[in-house]
């Protein structure tokens, strides 16, 4: 679509149905836009200007928003829009050449849009496919296991400007890879088994069944869920609409981790379950799942469950014919911010806006979703509650240790045989893990994601609970012949396209530390970099506003301890090293002069002159 | 009931129920640096140039409520380096180029930068790209200065009531915008009688023809550095000076 086509009547046309689908309400801000923009192929700037309009917000504030989620486009894009998944498994596994291949297949450029319109390529940060990588996603859907083969039938497929609906469908089969099952994975209930119960314990009941259980958050940091819930259902709502919520974690985005994936595409009634639960035990009526965008493919067949579930009176009003009980559940989709899996960013997010960490106190449980008191949990802790209302909360703590009660998914990728989805109760060691999904001589582990931590050998007798690593579920496994450097540059630039911006620290400290990176990997390096890239994470560790900036050095610390010689043999020398080549920088005066003989460069070291 | 104290660097502040750190330090007259806070304005935390330690804590002062008792670091090397380096990084992610910029004297950040003794960008410069809009009658826009502090999306959301400012872009490419499809000052319903057109700490928001009213030498922060005016007061004030 382009610009010409755009005249006022054919825009208002288009914008109607959907600002009117999302009742011209403002929170739906950014539902409208991912809408807007699929009619449109982009967000022109009348078109924003005409959404600000029906939703009766500024303007520029409809455009901070537009410019904030990186799958949102102000400038046009190709009609095929190809993102490959940049985590470091997919790098290993040949993302790297595969997207030089389509682009030579092509006749294009990273980046740039193909003259005709019809295509553009560009990266994007981990797809939440590590186990059957390389992935890409087209136009939002995801692929798969790319091969050579494949890339070229797909360029054939967008020169040929098949329709997706038209792709062969294998091309989009996403295997679950469950490998081990344990407590969760073992469930086979019917949907609303555990609503019932829960029902017929009561909520005072079953509060005190979270507390014995002591489940604890599976996102990463591991809070007790009972506290959060029990804070919840004791704040007092406020406002015009007096309200409790609940909102399911779904925003995936820590590279490594694919576990909500599966359990959000075999085991979603297991899922809107532990909703449900949580709505009954702290008294609210309204489930919100923000779902990442990169998985929005599963997305019919979860809206198709919870109309199935309506019906069957497992949501809505007289829940399991109870007359007073009443909960619904609403999914919102991403667009493309690891950020907003930050849950006060994520509730920015539901709310429209740009997907900015709170300040806090006030914390959700106080004052969350529009001001309400809410709970906000991991996809795989309302699972867990969801097993906790059947089986009761001792039942759950004789499962793991005693400070990480219960079983854990683990999302395993990297050098291993067989990449999946593992179910082990907390207390399993490292060594044990590496066994069973056959890691043969892995030198390194990452457990959960860059911003957790970076486990050598030495370490593989360490337990995964939250008293040895704890962990949000990302278990990416390098073999001996990996260099540990690449690994923390992709996370260093992971972390300056993922920084939301907001506080100067992160903003400049992670752009600046890719920066240092990519002069490591030039050969431009020294001691210095290596030093200011622990200036940097000292800095950020203490002054960052929210989680991502404490964190987003803890891999280049970890690797920097344990695996110095591979930033070292980079190290051009180990005192200080100019970022800029002097040579190099004569070079366009060469080219302007005609000149290429010796007195026209300039080089460092005996009989030149210069001495170093 | 007792008054309520914090120890800011041992010396003990009083401050009221639901004050922050910085608020209470304002009223005592101790200076924190900052550059997003300003006292008319919801606090928002986001230059972290305020940043002390409470209790052993890093928190930020502006945001972070005072509690009886708690003991704050300011005014320590640690935290001075540190709001040093997040200076050095501010001064490199725009362009900064104080001996050209009219407001040489009365910016805020430069005040910092020699509060603070910083002596070089240290890192090295982005040099972003950032087009003027010269489109107003009245307000010349410099964005090559912005510290994205959001003071004018402040003012003029909550003061003028028109959301003339906002932010778009993420991460390093994070900027300021105005409220026109065309991105032009001039369309949007901005005037110099606007409280926005009067709190950029820097020189991103400049009146035209007003440049050099006053010379360089004579203007605010040429005449006594910032920390100094703040702590000054108090201490003329108790007959120290």
């Amino acid at each position: 679509m382009t610009e010409a086509c755009l005249e006022a009547g054919r825009l208002d046309e288009l914008l109607q149905p959907i600002v009117d689908a999302h009742h011209r309400d403002s929170r739906l801000l950014l539902q409208i836009l991912r809408e807007v923009q699929n009619a449109l192929g982009y967000l022109p700037a009348v078109a924003l200007t005409a959404i600000a309009r029906a939703v009766n917000l500024p303007r520029a504030r409809v455009e901070g928003v537009a410019g904030f989620y990186s799958f949102l486009h102000l400038t046009p894009v190709g009609r095929y829009r190809v993102l490959f998944s940049d985590n470091i498994t997919d790098r290993m596994l040949g993302s790297v050449e595969l997207m030089d291949r389509f682009c030579n297949r092509l006749w294009i450029e990273r980046g740039k849009v193909s003259e005709d319109g019809l295509v553009s390529v560009e990266t994007t940060s981990c797809t939440g496919m590590c186990d059957q990588g390389p992935a890409l996603l087209v136009n939002g859907l995801a692929l798969p296991r790319i091969s050579a083969e494949r890339i070229d039938r797909i360029s054939e497929l967008i020169r040929a400007q098949i329709p997706l609906a038209d792709w062969p469908g294998e091309y989009f089969l996403v295997e679950d890879n469950i490998r081990r099952r344990d407590a969760l994975l073992s469930v086979q209930w019917p949907a609303g088994e555990a609503i019932r119960a829960a029902i017929a314990r009561g909520a005072e009941a079953m509060l005190v069944e979270m507390r014995l259980s002591n489940l604890r958050g599976r996102g990463g940091a591991g809070f007790t869920t009972h506290i959060k819930w029990e804070s919840a259902r004791r704040a007092a709502c406020s406002g015009e609409q007096p309200a409790r919520y609940v909102v399911c974690n779904a925003d995936e985005g820590e590279p490594g981790t694919f576990k909500d994936r599966v359990l959000l595409n075999s085991y979603a009634d297991l899922v809107f379950d532990g909703m449900t639960v949580a709505g009954i035990t702290i008294g609210a009526r309204n489930g919100l799942l923000y779902l990442r965008g990169e998985y929005a493919s599963l997305l019919p067949a979860l809206q198709a469950n919870l109309m199935r579930r309506r019906l069957n009176g497992l949501l809505g009003t007289s829940l399991c014919g109870q007359a007073d009980l009443a909960f619904d559940i609403e999914i919102h989709l991403g667009a493309g911010a690891y950020i907003c899996g930050e849950e006060t960013a994520l509730l920015e997010s539901l709310e429209g806006k740009r997907g900015v960490p709170r300040i806090r106190p006030p914390f959700p449980v106080s004052a969350g979703y529009l001001g309400q008191p809410t709970v906000v949990n991991n996809v795989e802790t309302l699972c867990k509650a969801a097993l906790i209302a059947v089986n009761g909360g001792p039942w759950f703590a004789g499962l793991g240790t005693k400070q990480s009660t219960g079983t854990k998914l683990l999302s395993i990728s990297g050098d291993v045989e067989r990449p999946g989805i593992y179910d082990y109760p907390f207390g399993v060691s490292v060594a044990q893990v590496l066994n069973d999904c056959g890691a043969g001589h892995a030198q390194a582990v990452q457990v959960s994601g860059p911003s957790g931590s970076c486990l050598a050998t030495h370490e593989f007798s360490r337990r995964i609970a939250f008293e040895d690593v704890p962990t949000a579920g990302a278990f990416m496994v390098f073999g001996a012949h990996r260099d540990m450097f690449e690994v923390a540059r992709n996370f260093a630039h992971f972390f300056a396209h993922e920084s939301c911006g907001f506080c100067t620290p992160c903003r400049v400290g992670t752009a600046l530390v890719a920066n240092c990176m990519e002069k490591i990997a030039n050969g431009h390096g020294s001691q210095y970099d290596i030093n200011e890239i622990f200036k940097i994470h000292r800095l950020l560790h203490a002054a960052s506003h929210c989680g991502l900036g404490q964190s987003a050095c803890n891999a280049l610390f970890d690797t920097l301890h344990k695996f110095r010689p591979a930033y070292e043999r980079r190290l051009r020398s180990l005192d200080f090293e100019p970022a800029f080549d002097l040579d190099q920088a004569l070079a366009a005066a060469r080219q302007m002069t005609g000149r290429d003989d010796p007195a026209a460069h300039f080089r460092l070291g005996p009989g030149t002159g210069v001495e170093p | 009931m007792r008054a309520q104290y914090i120890l800011v660097d041992g010396l003990p502040i009083p401050f009221e129920e639901g004050q922050t750190i910085m608020q209470a330090a304002m009223v005592a007259e101790v200076f924190i640096p900052h550059l997003c806070h300003h006292p008319e304005f919801k606090p928002q935390g986001s230059c972290k140039l305020c940043t002390v330690k409470a209790n052993g804590r890093y928190v930020s002062a502006c945001t972070m409520p005072a509690k009886d008792g708690m003991e704050v670091e300011n005014n320590s090397p640690d935290l001075n380096d540190k709001r040093r380096t997040m200076l050095q990084m501010l001064f490199v992610e725009g362009n900064h180029f104080c001996p050209s910029c009219e407001q040489s004297g009365n910016c805020r950040l430069q005040a910092l930068a020699y509060e603070l003794e910083m002596l070089t960008p240290h890192f090295n410069q982005f040099y972003p790209d950032r087009p003027l809009d010269a489109s107003h009658p009245e307000v010349l826009l410099d964005f090559n200065r912005c510290i994205l502090c959001e003071l004018c999306v402040r003012a003029s959301r909550d003061v003028d009531g028109k959301n003339v400012f906002a932010l778009s872009g993420r991460g390093i490419g994070k900027h300021l915008i105005v409220n026109a499809e065309s991105g032009r000052l001039a369309d949007t319903a901005f005037s110099l009688a606007d409280k926005a057109a009067h709190v950029c700490p820097v020189g991103v928001i400049l009146e035209k023809r007003r440049g050099f009213a006053i010379p360089i030498g004579r203007r605010r922060y040429d005449l006594e550095p910032i920390g100094m005016q703040v702590e000054g007061q108090a201490r003329r004030r108790s007959g120290e000076l």
